[in-house]
């Protein structure tokens, strides 16, 4: 069943790029069909739970590639296949605009299966190839519009995640060579072996640096407000949800816990990062009169939240954590369709000191953004309320009471800055050259209001029953390391 | 040793290109720079001293030990063909900025502020 | 084609070219058979078949070269080649695994004998398709590259 994650979007997307110049439905009609097999496929995934490891082409692990799918996987699978699904369903709506559809819908799928495989590879050069497959298929993405800003982005987006990736790469030779292995789980377990030393420091910089330029931590920012702000809305959305959390801090996580296992150094390493970006991209967003933008410099402001949590080291900063990242990727996927439709319905205009007063026309826009804003921002009836709430008192159990008062300071200005993005767009009194404004279309509305429900029903996910489903296998993996490598090499 | 700290020492000086040249094709250019010193350390954590290419000629006497080894090969062909798909990428992006902004200068670049 | 002095290059380069084009078109079809026994493979010789069609293309123009293979070709083989690696894969579920070589017989270690043509499974059938998609490939971004013109107030 593993292999299907894989197969099924590069079909998909081989069909397409064959039959799609003749037919624009049948590029739809296959994107939509493989996105929503897709999520019925890892729901099942989820439920089932559980350990399952396959072999590509029948080669047992050490020697051959193999496929795994644990605690953590599968939370991210799900993450990815449902908010994939969605943005494919907005799309069918929103590209109408472009030109070559095709192209876009073809695209779409090798992103799709790049993270799908990213996440599923027990095979590190293996997830290093799918990165790159992933980037390439984003960077082409980004620049789709071919306008001077997206192509600007697109091109600073490239250059930067190439460098970070051959960091990477270099820590891999330098692994291999001090290893000679590649699978993961077989390395975990030589590098026990082996005695600390200086060549693994090294290594473990140089993926921080990698997978941090990926995930958008504060160092390595600087693409990502560029990147996420041009590209096409729903590319923004999948960019901002699922890619930088599946390709970036998925990689991160894995490697640093389940092969080198999680060190303090590390971990302060986190806290540290996690605090700067809190607090940089909190201030930097309520300067921001871009609507795509500000949302953009919110995601490294959240991104820093979980690498915050992360870094306290304790069983309830990682549940928090991974809580905060399924919140944040719901939450901000969906205000990137918002602010898409808003874009979209106002002649591609994304300064919102010109917009006012859209609430009263796009009824379904506006209802499902506040939930976005309220959902991020941490009013209480919804998930994003209990994961900060968890990443606070997981700080002040650990100690730190320092970083949870950041935290707690940062949210408030994270509600100020989203307040300020309502009363902008939504409320106020509505400029005459906006009076023909119209309500996005029907199936855009669709995938909002699905995404708004997930929103407001993901505060659940505290429910015993419910965490012991979806969260708690993640977060034993991230609590004993080496469960992985034991359960792999078995 | 020398090879490998001559390696290193390409590998900086493509970051070098990328960090301090203002023309968007010498970027690119540093890039492949990068990659391809990657490749050359690949090859040689793979060399082994008087040993053969990797391809058995009998399958009564295989001599494994007297050949390089072969996974790094298959992995540096797999990095060939991804930095041709980024260096293409990256070329197409770079023509139709020189068709925006009439220049490669990433200094004219400047229409992202904030 | 060599009649039409106002396309491509001078006489001398097209009559190279005649005869050397075709030889490079059998090294490249020589990689790729012989990818499994010794180095090469599908997308080293799917470049040098691409290589041979860019040496047409810029010996005689690409009027000329266009008139054998238009773009579309081009870009329906790029996609089928990647569809049939992809059905490669899949067939070999029917025996198990993804990607397993459906012609092993169970039990049995390796299947090839050194430097026989047809004694290695799937390997050249799937260098077959990655040649394909390879060469479509790289012929096509080189069509891109020269078919795309800068607007007509930046020249």
């Amino acid at each position: 069943m593993l292999p299907l994650f894989i197969i099924i979007p590069l079909a998909g997307a081989f069909i397409i790029s064959v039959t799609g110049k003749y037919s624009r439905k049948v590029s739809y009609t296959i994107t939509w069909l493989v996105t929503f097999v897709l999520m019925v496929l890892s729901l099942k995934l989820l439920i089932k739970g559980g350990f399952t490891s396959y072999n590509i082409g029948g080669w047992a692990p050490p020697l051959g590639i193999n496929l795994v799918a644990d605690g953590l996987s599968i939370l991210i699978l799900v993450i990815i296949n449902t908010i994939v699904f969605v943005a494919a369903n907005y799309s069918i709506g929103y590209i109408g605009k472009y030109t070559s559809k095709w192209t876009y819908f073809a695209l779409y799928l090798v992103m799709l299966a790049s993270m799908n495989a990213a996440v599923l590879t027990g095979d590190l050069f293996n997830l290093l190839i799918w990165i790159e497959v992933g980037g390439v298929a984003s960077y082409a993405l980004v620049a789709f519009g071919t306008r001077a800003e997206e192509l600007e982005a697109s091109f600073k987006y490239a250059v930067l995640n190439t460098v970070g990736l051959l960091f990477i790469l270099m820590g891999v030779c330098l692994l291999y060579a001090y290893t000679s292995t590649l699978n993961m789980a077989d390395m975990a377990q030589i590098l026990a072996q082996k005695p600390d030393n200086k060549l693994i420091s090294f290594v473990i910089v140089l993926f921080l640096i990698g997978a941090g330029m990926k995930s958008a931590i504060v160092p390595f920012h600087a693409w990502l407000p560029d990147a996420h702000s041009s590209a096409p809305s729903p590319i923004s959305a999948l960019l901002s949800g699922v890619l930088v959390k599946s390709l970036g801090i998925y990689t991160l996580l894995r490697v640093m816990f389940n092969v080198f296992g999680i060190t303090l150094l590390i971990s302060k390493t986190f806290l540290i990062m996690g605090t700067a970006s809190i607090i940089l991209g909190g201030i930097l967003a309520v300067y921001q009169n871009d609507i795509k933008r500000m949302l953009a410099y919110s995601t490294i402001s959240q991104i820093g939240y979980i690498f915050f949590a992360l870094g306290l080291g304790t069983p309830l900063g990682y549940f928090a954590a991974l809580f905060h990242l399924v919140n944040h990727a719901y939450a901000k996927a969906l205000m990137f369709m918002t602010a898409g439709a808003v874009v979209n319905a106002a002649d591609d205009i994304r300064d919102i000191r010109e917009m006012g007063g859209f609430g009263k026309k796009m009824p379904v826009t506006s209802i499902t953004s506040i939930i976005g804003s309220m959902s991020i921002s941490g009013i209480p009836p919804f998930g994003g309320f209990w994961s900060k709430l968890l990443i606070i008192v997981a700080a002040i159990q650990a100690g730190q009471y320092m970083g949870a008062f950041i935290a707690v300071i940062i949210s408030i200005i994270t509600l100020s800055y989203y307040l300020k993005l309502q009363k902008h767009v939504f409320f106020g009194e509505l400029k005459s050259k906006w009076a023909g404004i119209k309500e996005a279309p029907v199936s855009m509305c669709v995938s909002m209001i699905v995404l708004a429900a997930v929103c407001i029903g993901l505060g659940l996910l505290y429910v015993p029953a419910l965490k012991a489903i979806v969260l708690d296998p993640a977060v034993n993996v991230l609590i004993n390391g080496s469960s992985y490598a034991d359960a792999v090499m078995k | 040793m020398i090879e490998y700290i001559l390696t290193f020492i390409l590998f900086t000086l493509g970051l070098y290109a990328i960090l301090i040249k203002r023309n968007l094709i010498k970027i690119i250019i540093g890039l492949s720079i990068m990659e391809y010193s990657m490749n050359v350390f690949l090859i040689l954590v793979g060399y082994k001293n008087g040993a053969t290419i990797p391809v058995f000629t009998s399958l009564t006497e295989p001599r494994p030990d007297a050949m390089v080894d072969p996974v790094v090969q298959a992995m540096i062909l797999t990095l060939v063909v991804m930095s041709l798909a980024v260096t293409f990428l990256l070329i197409t992006i770079a023509m139709r900025i020189y068709d925006k902004y009439g220049t490669y200068d990433i200094r004219e670049l400047n229409k992202l502020k904030g | 084609m060599i009649k039409k002095p106002e396309q491509g290059m001078t006489i001398i380069v097209k009559t190279i070219t005649r005869y050397t084009v075709v030889l490079i078109l059998l090294f490249g079809i020589y990689f790729i058979m012989n990818g499994h026994l010794v180095h090469g493979g599908g997308f080293a010789g799917g470049i040098i078949v691409a290589l041979s069609y860019m040496h047409v293309m810029l010996a005689f123009g690409k009027e000329v070269a266009m008139k054998r293979i238009t773009d579309k070709t081009i870009q329906f083989l790029v996609g089928l080649g990647s569809l049939s690696f992809l059905i490669l894969g899949i067939l070999g579920m029917t025996k198990g695994y993804f990607m397993y070589n459906f012609f092993r017989t169970p039990g049995v270690d390796y299947i090839g004998k050194p430097f026989s043509l047809f004694s290695s499974g799937i390997m050249p059938l799937m260098n077959l398709a990655i040649c394909l998609a390879v060469a479509s490939g790289f012929f096509s971004v080189f069509l891109a590259l020269i078919f795309y013109r800068l607007s007509e107030d930046k020249k």
